[in-house]
C-alpha cells in the first residue's frame, strides 16, 4: 500500500551532499515529493528532510540505501506521531475589495499573516502541518491565486536527543 | 617534507602498497607523471591505448589479485574515457580507485579546455568521490578513497585533483595504512532463527556470489554445505569461488546456467544466499524464482537484503560471522533423498551434454581446461563466449575467473586480461568473440608493449553470436545487423600490432595452437573459427522459470 512518509537525512555539511542524496532517488527510481534542507545545531552537519510517497519496499529500500552514502551520517523514517513537522507556504492572492471581509476571516482562522499589501495584491505568509496548508491553499484558491510557494516540510523528532546524539564525529 | 601535490599523490600511493598504475597521460596530469618519473623505483606505470583499457586492466588486476587496482587519466575526454570501466567495477563490487586531473580551480566552471564535471558524471556510478579543492587535505583524500573502496562492500573511488593542487606545495607526512571500516556484526537472534530454520529443512540450495570471493568464505560455505548436507550453486560472480570439481558444488546457475543447478535452486525448501544479489540474470521470473522455498539472505550491504527477493531472514553483517553464527547453531543433517534427486537432474543435464567431437566451443573449453593450471587467470569478454566459459571451464582457485558480470561490458576482456597478466605474471587467457574482440582490440599494443604472457582465443562466428541467439529464438530469424560482413583477417591484424596470430579451423589445429601460445610467454591472437549457429544452453527465456529452459536445440 502506497503511503506518504517522511526520512530524515543527517548529512555531512560539504559540497555536492545534497546531489548525491537527491540523485539516489532517482537511480533507484523513486520520486521525491518535497524536500528542504539546512544546518543542524552543528555547523558541520546538514539535515534533509525528504517526504516520498511509496510502499513499505519503497521505504526500507531508500533508508538502506541512503545510509549507504559516505557523507550520511543518519536516516530515519519520522513517523506522523513521534515527530514535529511545519511546513510554510508564501501565497500571493488579488486584492479584491468585494473578497476583503472573507479573506481576512480566513487568514484569522489560519492564523496566517500578511507579509505586503497593496492595492492589487496581497502577499500572505502561512505555517503549519503539510494538512493545514493544503486546507488554507484550498480557502483562498476562490479569491483567485496569482503565485505560490511551499518550503517543503521539516520535521523533528519529539525524543531528548539531538540530531547529533550517536553520530561518530 | 615540502612536496608538491602531484608528488604527494605518488608517495601516498606508495604508502599504500600500491606498486602498478594504469593510465594515459595528458595536459591535466602531467604533473603526476612527472612525479611518477622520479619514483619509477617504486612504481610501475603501464600505458594503455585508451583509458577505458586502462580503467578495465585496473579492475583486472584486482580481480587475480585481491590488490586495488589504480588508473589515472587526464581531464575531459581522459576522464570520461574512464566512465564504462568505472561502471563496470561498481556493478561487480570492484574496489578500483581512478584518480583524475582536472583544469586549475580558477578556470573550473568556464567550459575551460578539456575541462568536466567528471565527479558530477561519475556520482552515480562510484562508491563515493571527492573533488580536492586544497592540498592539505590531499594525502587524506587518497587514503580515504582507499579505505571506503575496500571496506565493506567494496566499489571504485574516483579522486579529481585539479591543475593547481598538484603544483601546490604542502608538507607531507607519511602514515601508517589505516584498517577498513568494519562490518557490522549480524544480529544475533537472525543467526539464531537462520540456524533453526535450517535444522527444519531436508532440501537445502546455497547460492553463492562474487561476496564470497571478497569475505574469503569459502571454507565456512563448504563446512556449512556439508553440515546441512545440501547443495552450492553460484551466480556469474560467484565462479571460481568453489572448487569446480566439489561434488557438491553444481554450477551456475539462472538464464544460462546449469540445468541442474538451476532445477536443484527450484525444488530446495530452502535457499541460503550469500554475498549475491539476485540479479535477474540468476532468477529468471522473480515472481515464480523459487516459489516454494525460505529463503535466507546473508549479505554485507543491507540494501541487498529483500532489494530483487524478498528474504524470510536477512542478515546483513560480516559474511563469514554469519556462517560461523549459523553452524555454531546448526545439527548435522543427512539428506539422502535430496541427494539423490540432485544426482537425477545431474543425470538429465549430462544427457543434453554437447559432444567435443568438432572445433565446437565445449571442445575449445575441454582444451583450455586441459591446458591452464590452477592459478590460470581467464578473463572473458560478454556474449555466448562468456557464457560457454562460464558453464565449461574449471576452476579450484579464487580469483581466477574475471568476467564483466553486472553490467556486461563488451570490450572488458582484453584491458581485465593484461591487468591479470601484469599483476600476477602468470600466463593468462583470454576468450573473448569476435564483436567483443573489435571493441577494445587496441590495447593489443598494449599487450606486445608489456610482453605479458597472454592468450587471446577469439570465438571467431562471424555474427555476434548472442544477439543472433535472441533473433532466432524471439524475433522470428530477422537478423538485424548483427552479422558481421567484411571480416577482419585476425592474424594479419595480430601481426600489425606485433603479437603472434594463427588461424584454425579443426580440433587439431586448435589444440596444438593452443599449447603453442600458453608455452610461449608472448602475446599469441587465436582466430578460432567456429559455427555461426552454436547455442548457448540451456536458456531460460527471458521472464521465463525453471519449467521454461530450453534445453535441447530444435533441429
Amino acid at each position: 500500500m502506497e503511503k506518504r512518509f517522511i526520512i530524515s537525512i543527517l548529512v555531512e555539511n560539504k559540497y555536492g551532499v545534497l546531489m548525491r542524496v537527491t540523485s539516489m532517488f532517482t537511480r533507484r527510481g523513486f520520486n521525491i515529493d518535497s524536500l528542504s534542507v539546512g544546518i543542524t545545531e552543528s555547523p558541520d552537519y546538514s539535515r534533509i528532510t525528504v517526504t516520498m510517497t511509496g510502499d513499505e519496499y519503497a521505504k526500507q529500500q531508500m533508508v538502506a540505501q541512503l545510509g549507504k552514502l559516505y557523507n550520511v551520517k543518519k536516516v530515519e523514517v519520522l513517523e506522523d506521531a513521534e515527530a514535529v513537522r511545519r511546513e510554510l507556504i508564501l501565497v500571493k492572492v488579488k486584492n479584491d475589495p468585494d473578497n476583503h471581509q472573507r479573506l481576512l476571516s480566513s487568514l484569522d482562522i489560519f492564523k496566517a499573516r500578511i507579509l505586503n499589501y497593496s492595492t492589487e495584491v496581497l502577499s500572505i505568509e502561512c505555517t503549519g502541518s503539510p494538512n493545514k496548508i493544503d486546507a488554507f491553499v484550498e480557502m483562498v484558491r476562490p479569491l483567485g491565486i496569482i503565485e505560490l510557494c511551499r518550503t517543503g516540510l521539516v520535521a523533528m523528532h519529539k525524543g531528548k536527543e539531538g540530531s547529533l546524539t550517536n553520530i561518530e564525529q | 617534507m615540502n612536496l608538491k601535490g602531484a608528488e604527494i599523490v605518488i608517495e601516498t600511493l606508495i604508502e599504500l602498497g600500491v606498486t602498478d598504475i594504469f593510465g594515459y597521460p595528458g595536459g591535466a596530469v602531467l604533473d603526476i607523471y612527472d612525479a611518477i618519473y622520479a619514483r619509477q623505483d617504486k612504481i610501475t606505470h603501464h600505458i594503455t591505448a585508451h583509458e577505458q583499457g586502462a580503467a578495465h586492466a585496473a579492475d583486472g588486476y584486482f580481480r587475480a589479485t585481491g590488490k586495488v587496482g589504480v588508473v589515472l587519466a587526464t581531464s575531459g575526454p581522459g576522464a570520461t574515457n574512464l566512465v564504462t570501466g568505472i561502471a563496470t567495477a561498481m556493478m561487480d563490487s570492484v574496489p578500483l580507485v581512478a584518480i583524475t586531473g582536472n583544469v586549475a580551480q580558477s578556470l573550473i566552471g568556464r567550459d575551460s579546455f578539456q575541462e568536466i564535471d567528471i565527479t558530477g558524471i561519475t556520482l552515480p556510478i562510484t562508491k563515493h568521490n571527492f573533488f580536492v579543492h586544497k592540498v592539505e587535505k590531499l594525502a587524506d583524500r587518497i587514503r580515504e578513497a582507499f579505505r571506503i573502496a575496500r571496506s565493506g562492500r567494496p566499489g571504485p573511488v574516483l579522486i579529481d585533483i585539479p591543475k593547481d593542487i598538484q603544483v601546490a606545495l604542502c608538507e607531507y607526512m607519511p602514515k601508517p595504512v589505516e584498517p577498513l571500516f568494519p562490518i557490522k556484526a549480524p544480529d544475533k537472534q537472525l543467526i539464531a532463527d537462520a540456524a533453526k530454520l535450517l535444522n527444519q529443512k531436508s532440501r537445502p540450495y546455497i547460492h553463492i556470489g562474487g561476496g564470497v570471493i571478497g569475505s574469503h568464505a569459502r571454507d565456512l560455505v563448504l563446512e556449512l554445505a556439508e553440515r546441512v548436507d545440501g547443495v552450492i550453486g553460484c551466480s556469474l560472480m560467484g565462479i571460481s569461488a568453489i572448487d569446480s570439481d566439489n561434488p557438491r558444488f553444481l554450477g551456475m546457475q539462472g538464464m544460462h546456467g546449469h540445468y541442474a543447478s538451476s532445477a536443484a535452486c527450484n525444488e530446495a525448501d530452502v535457499i541460503i544466499a550469500i554475498g549475491t544479489r539476485f540479479s535477474d540474470r540468476a532468477t529468471g521470473n522473480k515472481a515464480k524464482f523459487a516459489a516454494n522455498s525460505s529463503i535466507i539472505h546473508i549479505d554485507a550491504d543491507q540494501s541487498e537484503i529483500g532489494k530483487n527477493i524478498p528474504a524470510d531472514i536477512g542478515i546483513c553483517g560480516s559474511i563469514t560471522e554469519s556462517i560461523s553464527g549459523i553452524l555454531a547453531g546448526l545439527e548435522k543433517h543427512d539428506n539422502k533423498a535430496w541427494i539423490e534427486r540432485v544426482n537425477e537432474l545431474r543425470a538429465r543435464e549430462n544427457k543434453y551434454s554437447p559432444k567435443a567431437d568438432s572445433l565446437n566451443p565445449y571442445f575449445v573449453m575441454s582444451e583450455i581446461n586441459a591446458v591452464k593450471d590452477a592459478d590460470t587467470v581467464i578473463a572473458t569478454d560478454v556474449g555466448q563466449h562468456q557464457m560457454w566459459a562460464a558453464q565449461y571451464l574449471k576452476f579450484s582457485k579464487e580469483r581466477t575467473f574475471s568476467s564483466s558480470g553486472g553490467l556486461g561490458t563488451m570490450g572488458f576482456g582484453l584491458g581485465a586480461a593484461i591487468g591479470a597478466a601484469v599483476g600476477t605474471k602468470h600466463p593468462t587467457i583470454l576468450i573473448t568473440g569476435d564483436g567483443s574482440f573489435g571493441m577494445n582490440l587496441n590495447e593489443l599494443s598494449t599487450a606486445v608493449r608489456e610482453n605479458v604472457p597472454l592468450t587471446i582465443v577469439i570465438m571467431d562466428n562471424g555474427v555476434l553470436g548472442m544477439v543472433r541467439q535472441w533473433q532466432t529464438l524471439f524475433y522470428k530469424k530477422h537478423y538485424s545487423n548483427t552479422t558481421l560482413t567484411g571480416r577482419t583477417d585476425y592474424v594479419k591484424l595480430a601481426e600489425a600490432f606485433g603479437a603472434k596470430g594463427v588461424r584454425t579451423a579443426t580440433c587439431e589445429e586448435f589444440s596444438l595452437a593452443l599449447r603453442e601460445a600458453y608455452a610461449s610467454g608472448g602475446v599469441t591472437v587465436i582466430d578460432c573459427l567456429i559455427d555461426k549457429d552454436e547455442f548457448v544452453l540451456p536458456m531460460l527465456p527471458p521472464g521465463g522459470a525453471v519449467e521454461d529452459i530450453i534445453v535441447e536445440k530444435e533441429v
